[in-house]
């Protein structure tokens, strides 16, 4: 619980200094949940040497503790592929996302089939992006966090570090 | 007397990094690993066998090569999600199969993608020695 006063005080502190240093403060305060998200850094290394030997250290905040809860208890079918690990590392990754969870009103509700990629805020972020440009071979799924978002090993998605493969 | 006492603190100091040193890169080697399963498996790795093991399918969407390329001398990428590997050949990978529990990790994991189930100690000394093998 003081975990994440701790991450929510310090997302705000990052807000303020990144409204001063832009000069733009309303635009700040209205990208707010963009802002709190982006700077969600992920800290812990076990769960950087498990889950993002495969796929981007998607920030636990962007899925709801049930999500996470329903994804640890079935590593061996994960999203058609066999993600299993010792019961030992599977305890400490189930804490550290129940406790990491997103908790905002936007990300409460599980998404289907608990892809992040299916969430509203996902997809309502991500509607200017054409089915094609999904399809480029730089890119080819939407789970490829890094292929566009260049600072996402870092828990970074701001629109400013955005850079989208041409092919 | 004092010159003798500082070669033993220099030696003690040395034997120490190197018992240290193994915790740090891993706890085994390729050729270890290699030999240990060719000895439960009853017969030598065959590195052509494990090129064709490694780089056909199985009956399931993905092959080996699938994420890790073929020959896997380069950064391979991960069939679903597009996330890079680094290269699984030892010459171009220092630390591809030094760490015991990671190997069996992977093996595990990736034979239930591949194969449909767990491999046995022969197809593993198959595919290890065809990795050992690419330079």
């Amino acid at each position: 619980m003081s975990h994440k006063k701790t991450n929510g005080s310090l997302a705000g502190s990052l807000l303020c200094v990144a409204a001063i240093y832009l000069g733009a403060t309303a635009f700040a305060m209205a990208d707010e949940d963009h802002g709190r998200r982006a700077a969600q850094v992920i800290n812990n290394p076990l769960y950087q040497q498990e889950c993002a030997a495969c796929h981007t250290a998607y920030p636990p905040g962007m899925l709801p503790a049930a999500s996470w809860g329903r994804i640890m208890r079935n590593l061996d079918q994960h999203f058609g592929r066999d993600a299993s690990l010792e019961p030992e590392a599977v305890a400490a990754l189930s804490q550290y996302l129940a406790q990491n969870a997103g908790t905002s009103r936007r990300v409460q509700t599980a998404p289907p089939e608990d892809r992040i990629t299916r969430s509203d805020w996902f997809i309502r972020e991500h509607r200017e992006i054409s089915p094609s440009t999904w399809l480029r071979a730089g890119i080819k799924t939407a789970a490829n966090c890094a292929a566009c978002h260049t600072t996402a090993d870092k828990g970074n998605f701001d629109e400013d570090f955005v850079r989208i493969p041409k092919r | 007397m004092a010159n003798k006492l500082k070669h033993t603190i220099h030696l003690t100091a040395l034997v120490a990094i190197f018992a240290v040193m193994p915790a740090l890169a891993g706890d085994t080697t390729p050729a270890a690993q290699l030999a240990q399963w060719e000895t439960t498996a009853g017969q030598r790795g065959d590195p052509t066998r494990g090129q064709t093991f490694f780089t056909q399918k199985h009956g399931k969407a993905w092959s080996c090569a699938s994420c890790h390329g073929a020959p896997p001398s380069k950064t391979g990428e991960h069939a679903d999600t597009g996330k890079r590997i680094k290269p699984l050949a030892p010459a171009y990978n220092d630390t591809a199969f030094t760490k015991l529990a990671k190997t069996e990790k992977w093996f595990r994991r990736n034979c239930q993608d591949v194969v449909g189930r767990e491999c046995n100690a022969a197809e593993k000394a198959d595919v290890l020695s065809y990795l050992i093998g690419v330079k």
